[in-house]
């Protein structure tokens, strides 16, 4: 089992990608969930969402404490929520910025593989709003696989309807501009 | 032949009413309510579509929508509703009339912690409250189950031989708002499963009769005597469904559930969504070569006495978690329940209650590793309190 | 229910204390309550139908001739005496 965290912002739509990611994985055929940190939904303030995916039926239903996985949809979150505290030996940190690899590791201390993509500024290039919660599935994808970048398309599809294609496209070129660097021990 | 196996991803709330709708429902009347909110937004949705023909009354109180569905059941047609926590509390003066008058209407709760202090977060204080209200009450652990037990739910009701209304309860947020996979059925499935309600009675102008009247003391003793005999033998038609279900589906369901008990010291026992976390828990114990077993109640009324004794047998330790706190008394709910059940028995185990997980508190599978420990040296000390809530700092 | 209320055993309740037979009210005479009785003068009478519209309790009936009369039902509230028009309505202690 794969337990992945998304750190947003309320509006953000970090709870929508963790749905599209269980559709894409249930639709594989694997078994998934995808949920919010319940609560009064409030634009800016910080947010968590929780994916979980396995190939057997996912029993655990609690909140993500020790994740493999997590995506930052906003690299000021990085302070405030301290993402990368609970994550588990060997995991994968997946942020958006603009900076490389070794400014992060210097700015706060990191020695967990990164995949880093500046999803601010393929959103805007591409959807023309800065909304990244479909690009950063790019570089989630890119990071750890989980599901294939096609069966993401029909949820996508469901969901955005008309603007499904721009964010189809938005996650697939996330996905080719993901630098991956691995662990530092 | 299984029916339908694909799997299909949807949020648990939209599975539940989607399992309304193939059920066929005929009237609607709810009030929206989070974490209930999206099963009635997307019934009301079908029906605005024409996706299903029923009638959905919008209401301003969840007291009105069980008066609406008592009359819309009294009519004869089949009636569902949905609520939670402060919406079924409103409901409470009308739904016990609806049990008395035998109308076999269909209600999900998504379980949620009553104020106050306000918190619209799980736990089961809001069926705790209404658990005398003389319906057949049944949990759920996760999408499937409560999807499945949407439409069984119906066909128990409406059986003549029980005449019951029904709640089938998910936990809130926990289980509404998660999107996972769920087995669907077909529509023709479902028909052959759920065939067309049939009332017993119903307000009809050629036939008239009496619904609700009044009883005198010299009647309603045997009113009430006639109702506990009701919801008590309806054990054996709520079986059958589940059984007919499991032949149809390959998903079979006990009034009490047991996982890894053979040889069990001990047993953690709860009801909803915490059951999964418990079975992790177990297994991880297990490994630990630690005897322990876990029985889940799924039919809380009408209470599976035999059943829980029968699952029961040979534990030293029973470890009864309470998702609800019956505030001044001695215990939570289930631990009430079980320990009277269990009190006749010449051999009983050591009953230990804990609350957990109130209002949204989440539960790790590492709480009931942590339980079993703390029930273990109780038991070796002599239990130094009547109950525990876990987790409480101070 | 054809047996006193003070017999019937729980078995014997209609589902959901249904009562199947239409107007069963009627077989409760109300008039049992009664203290005193309306008693017509015929002769003063003009078969107006006041008094049996006014009754509550649908306690008057209209007899063969249209005249009025108490019937089981009535309670002996004494309204119709009230509303009489020509005043031929007069309570009489049930006893005399």
């Amino acid at each position: 089992m794969i337990e992945i965290r998304f750190h947003g912002r309320g509006g953000q739509g970090a709870v929508t990608s963790v749905e599209l990611l269980a559709l894409a994985a249930i639709e594989e055929g694997k078994y998934a969930q995808g949920f919010p940190s319940f609560g009064p939904e409030r634009r800016g303030a910080p947010v968590l969402a929780f994916s979980r995916v396995d190939d057997k039926p996912i029993k655990l239903r609690c909140k993500i404490v020790k994740p493999d996985v997590v995506v930052v949809l906003d690299a000021s979150l990085l302070a405030i929520q301290k993402p990368a505290n609970d994550l588990k030996e060997g995991g994968i940190i997946i942020l958006n910025t603009n900076k490389s690899a070794a400014e992060i590791r210097q700015e706060y201390g990191y020695t967990h593989t990164l995949a880093l993509v500046d999803a601010n500024k393929v959103a805007r290039e591409v959807l023309g709003v800065p909304i990244v919660n479909t690009t950063m599935i790019g570089a989630l994808l890119r990071a750890t696989g989980v599901v294939q970048v096609e069966t993401m398309e029909p949820p996508l599809k469901e969901r955005f309807g008309p603007l499904a294609v721009k964010n189809f496209n938005a996650l697939k070129v996330a996905y080719e501009q993901t630098t991956i660097e691995e662990r530092r021990s | 032949m299984m029916a339908h196996k694909k799997r299909v991803g949807m949020e648990v709330s939209i599975a539940v009413s989607h399992a309304v709708q193939l059920a066929r429902a005929e009237a609607i009347a709810a009030y929206p309510i989070t974490p209930q909110t999206h099963i009635v937004e997307h019934l009301s949705s079908l029906v605005a579509n024409g996706d299903l023909e029923a009638e959905f009354v919008t209401v301003e109180s969840e007291h009105s929508a069980m008066s609406a569905c008592i009359g819309m059941s009294a009519a004869g047609v089949r009636t569902y509703t949905a609520t939670s926590s402060q919406g079924l509390a409103l409901m409470n003066e009308i739904v016990f009339i609806t049990s008395a008058m035998r109308l076999p209407i269909v209600m999900t709760v998504a379980n949620r912690a009553l104020s106050g202090p306000l918190s619209i977060w799980n736990d089961h204080s809001d069926i705790m409250a209404a658990r005398d209200i003389g319906w057949i009450q049944i949990f759920t652990e996760n999408g499937q189950e409560a999807f499945d037990h949407s439409i069984m739910a119906f066909k128990i009701a409406e059986d003549h031989r029980v005449l019951l209304p029904t709640i089938v309860n998910l936990d809130g947020f926990i289980l509404t708002h998660v999107v996972e996979a769920h087995e669907m059925m077909d529509q023709k499935t479902v028909d052959r499963f759920l065939p067309e309600f049939k009332p017993y009675h119903k307000l009809d102008p050629q036939k008239p009769v009496t619904m609700g009247a009044f009883a005198m003391p010299e009647l309603f003793t045997e009113c009430k005597m006639a109702h506990q005999m009701a919801l008590t033998n309806s054990y054996g038609p709520i079986l059958e469904v589940w059984q007919e279900w499991g032949k149809l589906t390959g998903r079979h369901y006990q009034p009490v559930e047991t996982y890894r008990t053979e040889g069990a010291k001990v047993i953690i026992m709860m009801m909803g969504s915490l059951g999964q976390v418990a079975e992790v828990a177990v297994d991880a114990m297990r490994d630990q070569g630690i005897p322990v077993g876990l029985v889940k109640i799924r039919l809380w009324r009408p209470f599976p006495f035999a059943d829980l004794r029968a699952a029961l047998a040979g534990a030293e330790i029973v470890v009864v978690c309470d998702r609800a706190l019956s505030l001044g008394g001695a215990a939570g709910p289930v631990l009430a329940e079980v320990r009277s059940a269990m009190y006749p028995l010449a051999v009983k185990p050591q009953i230990l209650g804990y609350t957990v997980g109130l209002g949204g508190r989440d539960v790790q599978p590492e709480a009931f590793e942590e339980l079993v420990r703390h029930a273990q040296a109780e038991v070796k000390q002599g239990p130094s309190q009547e109950y525990y809530i876990y987790g409480v700092r101070g | 229910m054809s047996k006193a209320w003070d017999q019937v055993t729980w078995q014997e309740i209609e589902v959901g204390g249904v009562l199947t037979e239409p107007g069963s009210a009627r077989n409760y005479n109300t008039g049992d309550w009664r203290s005193s009785r309306p008693v017509w003068d015929k002769t003063r009478c003009i078969k107006c139908g006041i008094c049996w519209t006014v009754c509550p309790e649908a306690g008057i009936s209209e007899d063969a001739d249209g005249y009025f009369e108490m019937n089981t039902y009535c309670k002996g509230c004494g309204i119709c005496v009230k509303e009489c028009v020509t005043g031929c309505i007069e309570m009489v202690v049930e006893e005399s």
